[in-house]
């Protein structure tokens, strides 16, 4: 820590910078130094999503290198040859390799093209297919927690979006009969207004009353689990009926996503629909006035609402949005998923895995579709992992946690890999006046 | 919104003193839960009696069983409640406020209402339910004074559940490995300030969001903390995850008192360590020159920069003084209450011990209580529903995330948190 004090960190000077700018402005446009400052949320959302892509590869390099470590520590193989180490070094060494290849081939056999059966195509690409089946929530969700960052506002509450629409989209196309078609659509419709709603609870309350949302989108995670367990075991409402387990009935064919590739894999129509939900997240924030506003407000709120944004209304109609996003993978969970019917368990834990997705992703919607494959892959493969080298799947949520926390930290990736601060990436952080200022002094 | 700004103006003595300010809080959840009851304990009443068994056969000191008739109790209480309630509406409309030992009151009142109507037609074990109450909420407090003296000094701490998951894990395999519990306790202590240290580190050095930090590394903890377990502990669990646990340490005398005994003088010494704790922190945050520099440093860092106290040092020692109490709290999971490490254990504690925080104003002893509210919460829902209760064990299980959300949206109490909470501090 004391060295900080000496060489300042690129953030610090940033800062600096930052408060000479104001300054300069404050004196050119006559107004006083001590108007509100950007609320940090939204500058750090700012900071996180400005930095390069290299900064994502190497991340994801790192990630993986701390995740080989993990699996070399607890390989019995590496343990046993460990006990001689000193007198035929190699053998452990070899051991290590075995490990580490072991499981990243079987990673990638079980994620993008099983070599081993390279013999019969259909075999060989199931894997990719897979890879994209995963990924299919996670960008669905991964998009919902993007939105609402590029406003300022964390959505943790992936979860209880998930199994609120999961809960709703399940009750028609389990027990409400209706023509094909038809059926697929109105299930659809009606979880996204559930995860809507559940969203949009969190914007209103946000708004009304100024209560922080990370707060509320945690509680109402458990909320909505208590009362989705609830749900599933109450007969009449979502339990299946002439059963004791919590788990609802199965999905009626009519309102099953239907496969995309036939029926031997897993790919279905809720890929497509994840695409158009990308395409239009990509309009709406590109190219529409609502995404303006969000944009605005997430930039700045005070600048925003002095412009004549209502910031509590945008509040609002992105959590709505965003709620709706999220719900669309709770609804590719029951419609397209577990659709011989759907336990508490469903979401299994993909609304905290969009926050990575939607980190990784930077926050924009084709990054945060990419970022979904990549962890889709990633989760694809676990299975082969464990089915094959028999390490457990919970490496991936190691990998996807440290890939986070490294992107989170540009500089701690700058330091290990003992890059220089970017420049380029500097000054674009650096408004040109407060360089000028600089300069000047 | 505009009922918290102008309680807080009242607070901060921004006011003119002329302005009387009326919350009407109290009177309208008083009346609220008064209307409550009357339609449980009087329109829906059970009939039959309910048995409170206040001893066990084997105790020193045998106190008879009380017997309550459900439905006379239920109307007694509707009753008493409906006093109060107008009662606090007189006191509001003269001007003064609520005391609190009349919401405490009511709150009681409202308890026995519940519970003499929920158990209608059967025996309550008094001592069991409480002492089971106690064993829930242990984890709750530590984790809430953790919370409290990381959020007071200005970081805001999301990990509790990552510092409570990876104490229990480190003092399930610790305490194997060294046959002793107490070393298991330690390295619990370490396991939480380690996860504290990335916390402060990420959040104080490289100035990443503390929401996002907290966020990822409960999703590290588990991710680790599941790999080992399944790589590691269940591979043999003799020499992994077979702890010595800590051994229940009778007070002579004070565990005789009946119906309080049994419940807080026969515990093991994790609960004692943190019966000390509770006065200890309080008295340290608001009675001491740490305290008050901690708090400083959460309030109004620039200022405390000023008066030359050093603001990330104070948040990095503080923010790792948090994490050591939380990973001994985690350290009863496997040590006190299980006696092994199973995946993702704490089971969503860690948020219980954050609502406690903010339903506790980031008071530690408030937020002590608010952690025995809700772990007494959790464990009723676990009693009623071996007595049979009427009312869905998930409704009793959702009621802390309830309350919070209430309490955070303004409309039970008031919550501020400290000022610069979650800032990052920048120095210029």
């Amino acid at each position: 820590m004391s060295d900080d004090t000496k060489n300042p960190t690129p953030a610090e000077s940033t800062a600096t910078a930052k408060a000479v700018h104001e300054q300069v402005v404050a004196h050119e446009t006559g107004r006083d130094a001590s108007e509100p400052p950007v609320p940090r949320s939204n500058q750090i959302v700012k900071e996180i999503f400005g930095g390069s892509a290299a900064i994502s590869v190497l991340a994801v390099v790192l990630a993986l290198v701390f995740g080989g470590i993990l699996i070399v520590l607890t390989d019995e193989t590496v343990a046993q040859t460990s006990a001689y180490f000193f007198s035929r070094p190699t053998d452990m060494l070899v051991a290590m390799w075995d490990a580490v290849a072991g499981a990243y081939s079987a990673l990638f056999r079980g994620s993008v093209f099983n070599y081993l059966r390279a013999d019969d195509l259909a075999v060989a690409i199931r894997p990719l297919t897979e890879t994209l089946a995963n990924a299919t929530p996670l960008i669905a969700a991964g998009l919902g927690v993007a939105l609402a960052f590029r406003v300022g506002l964390f959505n943790i509450g992936g979860r209880g979006q998930m199994l609120i629409a999961a809960a709703a989209a399940g009750y028609v196309g389990a027990y409400i009969p209706m023509p094909p078609v038809i059926h697929l659509i109105v299930a659809l419709i009606i979880g996204l207004i559930g995860g809507a709603l559940w969203g949009g609870l969190v914007g209103l309350l946000k708004a009304r009353t100024g209560a922080h949302e990370v707060i509320v989108t945690i509680m109402l995670n458990y909320i909505a689990f208590y009362l989705v367990s609830f749900l599933l075991r109450t007969p009449g409402a979502l339990q299946a009926p002439g059963q004791n387990n919590p788990k609802s009935g199965p999905i009626l064919d009519t309102a099953q996503f239907p496969p995309l590739l036939g029926d031997q894999y897993n790919l279905n129509l809720g890929f497509i629909l994840v695409i158009v939900a990308t395409i239009y997240v990509w309009y709406l924030l590109n190219r529409s006035a609502l995404g303006f506003r969000f944009r605005a407000v997430g930039e700045n709120p005070n600048a925003a609402r002095v412009a004549g944004i209502k910031v509590e209304r945008v509040y609002v109609q992105v959590m709505l949005i965003a709620g709706a996003l999220v719900g669309l993978a709770g609804v590719y969970q029951v419609l397209g998923n577990f659709t011989g019917g759907f336990a508490s368990g469903l979401d299994a834990s993909i609304g905290f895995d969009a926050i990575t997705v939607a980190l990784l992703g930077r926050s924009k919607p084709w990054g945060v579709f990419f970022a979904g494959i990549l962890f889709g892959a990633l989760k694809a493969g676990s299975y082969t992992m464990q089915a094959s080298e028999g390490i457990p799947v919970d490496i991936v949520l190691v990998v996807q946690s440290f890939i986070v926390l490294f992107i989170a930290a540009p500089p701690l990736v700058r330091s290990i890999f003992r890059l220089p601060t970017p420049d380029p990436l500097f000054q674009w952080r650096t408004p040109k006046l407060a360089r000028k200022a600089e300069v000047n002094q | 919104m505009s009922v918290v700004t102008t309680t807080r103006e009242a607070g901060s003595g921004l006011a003119p003193s002329a302005l009387i300010v009326r919350s009407w809080k109290a009177p309208i959840a008083f009346a609220i839960f008064s209307v409550l009851g009357a339609v449980l304990f009087i329109a829906l009443a059970r009939g039959g009696d309910t048995t409170y068994r206040l001893s066990n056969d084997t105790d020193a000191i045998v106190l008879p069983s009380i017997v309550l008739p459900a439905d006379a109790t239920g109307i007694a209480t509707v009753v008493l409640m409906a006093v109060i309630a107008v009662y606090a509406f007189v006191l509001v409309r003269g001007g003064s406020k609520v005391p609190l030992w009349l919401t405490t009151l009511f709150a009681l009142l409202f308890l026995v209402g519940f519970l003499t109507w929920a158990a209608a037609g059967s025996t309550v074990p008094l001592v069991g339910l409480l002492a089971g109450a106690l064993t829930v909420s242990t984890p709750l407090i530590f984790g809430s004074l953790g919370g409290v003296i990381s959020e007071r000094v200005g970081v805001v701490n999301i990990a509790i559940e990552g510092q409570l998951l990876a104490g229990a894990f480190v003092a399930a395999l610790v305490a194997t490995f060294t046959g002793s519990a107490i070393v298991g306790l330690l390295a619990a202590m370490l396991a939480g300030a380690l996860v504290s240290a990335v916390l402060a580190v990420f959040a104080i050095k490289y100035l990443v969001d503390q929401v996002i930090v907290g966020v990822v590394l409960n999703v590290l903890v588990v991710g680790l903390t599941s790999f080992l377990y399944s790589t590691v502990m269940t591979g043999d669990p003799d020499l992994f995850n077979k702890p010595e646990r800590f051994e229940r340490i009778a007070i002579p005398l004070l565990s005789d008192i009946p119906v309080l005994g049994p419940i807080l003088f026969n515990q093991t010494i994790i609960v004692y360590i943190m019966f000390a704790l509770v006065p200890t922190v309080w008295f340290a945050l608001f009675k001491t020159r740490w305290g008050l520099r901690l708090r400083s440093v959460g309030e109004h860092p620039k200022a405390a920069d000023t008066v030359g106290i050093n603001v990330r040092g104070t948040r990095f020692w503080n923010v790792l003084l948090a994490g050591l109490i939380v990973g001994g709290g985690g350290a009863f999971f496997t040590l006190a209450a299980i006696g092994s490490f199973t995946k993702e254990m704490t089971n969503g504690a860690g948020f219980i011990a954050l609502a406690a925080v903010i339903f506790g104003q980031w008071n530690p002893i408030r937020a002590t209580l608010a952690a025995l509210l809700f772990g007494f919460a959790t464990n009723l829902q676990s009693t009623l529903s071996i007595v049979g209760s009427p009312v869905p064990s998930e409704f009793m299980l959702m009621l802390p995330y309830l309350v919070t959300i209430f309490a955070v949206a303004g409309l039970v109490g008031f919550s501020r948190p400290p000022a610069a909470s979650g800032k990052p501090y920048i120095k210029s």
